[in-house]
């Protein structure tokens, strides 16, 4: 028993981390950064009406005004604005040692992961066509995924 | 003076709180950029104060409701709309009067040479008809990288005079034609495509698709009617 309580209080308080993993935990949040520029850059068109997003593109207009591009209302690009800002609060928090914000970070990350396959395959086979800013997001949760696989589970 | 395990303590939540502030203000500042806010047109800027010559106008000049829109032959939500809104024109017969007004994008690659074929065509009588054209092939044309042989083709599908529309295509009569509703559109505050306006009252951007267009026009005449 006083080893779990132990482990409970390590969890919920902050503790030292290796230099290395510390400097994985803030790369983390300095690209979820650019992620979230990115969605919230489209949110705001999405938002404001914009029309001629990537200069107009066809191919991106296709993506954007698709039935995909919203969730019961809400603009996906706007549920990615929060995952991002999720990703980096905990990727902060993990960076100063907070141990739940470890498993908030990789569970975050982890569904960005899944949800991003599943707008893959949505662009490439039921739209059939791609949208750079939404390819850039893609590319941003693969490293992002990366990242957090290849970080160490225990300090 | 606060311990430096005070101030580690309290660094993400400073960091996470910055962050977001910057995030709200900076999207807030874009969307303030973006949004158009609904515009009322002035007495002056009404249609029913311009020269009736210049207007390319579809249905009764006395239809109780006018629906005027800025477009770009090249964008694809103005190619979405015009579909429901031919059905759109169609469903009110004479209670509509539509009226197209040129407002190319530069960042179309070939939106200003297709507003100059549609005026083009309109001085031999048919600017509806090279209109419904570009916007129903528009998939066709916006890929290609020279598109006057098939604007050409077009106005040959439409029964043109070929040589008449090749000269009157580079005519300064048909770029004025277009910078005067570019013009038109930049003294509204016009700043996407489609732009639509309802008896001079802007329709929001988040209303262009038929059901909300269908409602908006109905207000109107219900409006007009109470008058």
């Amino acid at each position: 028993m006083p080893s779990q309580s132990k482990s409970r209080a390590q969890r919920s308080t902050a503790i030292a981390l290796p230099r290395g993993t510390v400097v994985v935990y803030a790369v983390v949040a300095l690209i979820s950064l650019a992620g979230l520029a990115d969605a919230t850059y489209l949110t705001v068109q999405n938002l404001a009406g914009e029309t001629a997003v990537c200069g107009g593109s066809p191919d991106c207009f296709r993506v954007l005004g698709s039935v995909f591009s919203k969730i019961a209302g809400i603009p996906v690009a706007a549920i990615g604005s929060v995952a991002y800002f999720a990703v980096f609060t905990f990727a902060t928090f993990a960076a100063f040692g907070y141990q739940r914000a470890r498993t908030f970070l990789a569970v975050t990350v982890f569904i960005m992961f899944l949800s991003t396959l599943w707008f893959l395959y949505v662009q490439a086979f039921l739209l059939h066509a791609f949208c750079r800013y939404c390819l850039f997001s893609a590319a941003i949760t693969f490293l992002l995924t990366g990242l957090i696989v290849a970080t160490p589970r225990r300090p | 003076m606060p311990s430096s395990k005070a101030i580690k303590s309290f660094l993400p939540f400073v960091i996470v709180g910055v962050v977001a502030a910057l995030t709200i203000t900076i999207g807030a500042m874009l969307y303030r950029a973006k949004h158009v806010a609904a515009v009322t047109m002035s007495k002056e800027q009404t249609v029913a104060a311009q020269a009736t010559d210049s207007v390319h106008a579809r249905g009764s000049a006395d239809a109780p409701v006018t629906l005027e829109e800025f477009g770009d032959f090249q964008c694809p939500p103005c190619g979405q709309l015009a579909g429901p809104l031919q059905e759109i024109e169609k469903d009110y017969g004479t209670s509509l009067r539509v009226i197209f007004r040129n407002f190319p994008f530069a960042i179309h690659e070939h939106a200003r040479d297709a507003a100059c074929a549609a005026e083009a065509a309109g001085l031999q009588g048919h600017f509806w008809e090279m209109h419904d054209l570009l916007y129903r092939e528009q998939g066709n044309w916006s890929k290609i990288r020279d598109v006057q042989p098939l604007f050409t083709s077009y106005a040959g599908k439409l029964g043109l005079d070929l040589d008449r529309f090749e000269k009157d295509i580079d005519s300064e009569k048909v770029k004025e034609k277009v910078e005067s509703d570019q013009n038109r559109g930049d003294a509204l505050g016009v700043k996407n495509t489609p732009t639509i306006f309802i008896n001079n009252q802007s329709v929001p951007s988040t209303s262009l698709n038929s059901t909300a267009l269908r409602a908006a026009i109905d207000a109107a005449l219900r409006e007009k009617k109470g008058s």
